[in-house]
């Protein structure tokens, strides 16, 4: 069964895209779909050797709707800064968030959930993997930010991947 | 025929959200300071602004005769993968031109933070003397490569 299904989660969602790709039901698109998502894993599972054990229920379901929540919310407070706040009265900066996550894959995950906010995009890692560089548009406590983010997001994804 | 109405009020609400959001985005473009600050201009157009397009068409075929499809979705999807990354290489190639000119003061970086008190670099900078392996980056001491 490991052998057949490496990844079982790359399969499902391989699958789930394939069929969503297809827009309508078959069987025999089904199949195909079906061969592709086990015989693509099988294949590839050679080149990604240490892959960090995840949990894919409800707490990534949460975490998605809770970023999906935040793009929302953030977007209208970007938009209000953009419209109605002059240059120099932004307070752009840098955050160097000390990072709690281990695993490359987690790291990225929270890098593209800061970038997908408005109002911060992640923009370096250190050389040892311990901090991640994350430049905001309008912040007014450095450290209350950083606090901020790591609270919300990387709790949230040391319970995922653990 | 008032959910067509009703339906038809919904579409014409995500698409004004959703155009006045990637105008919002392209005048912090061009409103903005610094080239940083830009950056945060089209994130915004691209979650938001494309996103609530796509689910004004994912609500329009059905309503109007047309087949339900699943590619605004993938859409989605796939704009929210790339997204982060071209953001994170403009920010990268930014970080560069910081780095070009070592003798004269450097205007660009201004307040950027040291990675650490530990010695490591941000992995912009961490490797430009060594032909390392940069695959093997993240569980290296601090990316200073002791024998080169």
């Amino acid at each position: 069964m490991k052998r057949l299904l490496p990844h079982p989660g790359l399969t499902a969602m391989l699958l789930l895209i394939w069929m969503l790709m297809l827009n309508s039901f078959s069987m025999g698109g089904l199949l195909l779909g079906a061969f592709f998502a086990v015989l693509i894993p099988v294949y590839t599972a050679a080149f990604w050797p240490d892959r960090p054990a995840m949990r894919w229920e409800l707490p990534l379901l949460r975490f998605v709707l809770l970023v999906i929540r935040d793009i929302i919310v953030a977007n209208f407070h970007v938009a209000r800064l953009i419209l109605f706040r002059r240059n120099r009265d932004l307070r752009p900066g840098w955050l160097a968030i000390p990072l709690e996550l281990h695993s490359a894959e987690a790291i990225t995950l929270l890098a593209g959930t800061i970038s997908l906010t408005p109002g911060t995009v992640s923009v370096d890692i250190s050389t040892d993997g311990r901090h991640l560089l994350v430049h905001a548009l309008d912040v007014a406590d450095v450290n209350a930010e950083i606090a901020h983010i790591k609270a919300r997001y990387e709790r949230r994804l040391l319970e995922i991947f653990r | 025929m008032t959910v067509t109405v009703i339906a038809d009020a919904v579409i014409a609400g995500l698409l004004l959200l959703g155009g006045g959001f990637a105008l919002i985005g392209s005048w912090g473009l061009a409103k903005l300071p610094s080239l940083m600050s830009r950056l945060h201009g089209p994130t915004k157009a691209t979650t938001l602004g494309v996103g609530s397009c796509l689910v004004a068409s994912v609500v329009y075929f059905p309503v109007h005769g047309g087949v339900w499809t699943a590619h605004e979705l993938l859409i989605t999807l796939f704009l929210f993968i790339t997204a982060p990354i071209s953001a994170n290489l403009i920010a990268k190639a930014y970080l560069h031109g910081c780095h070009t000119a070592p003798g004269e003061q450097s205007m660009m970086a201004e307040g950027m933070p040291d990675a650490a008190e530990n010695g490591a670099d941000w992995a912009t900078f961490g490797y430009d003397d060594a032909e390392e392996d940069p695959l093997s980056v993240p569980t290296g001491a601090g990316g200073k490569d002791p024998s080169a």
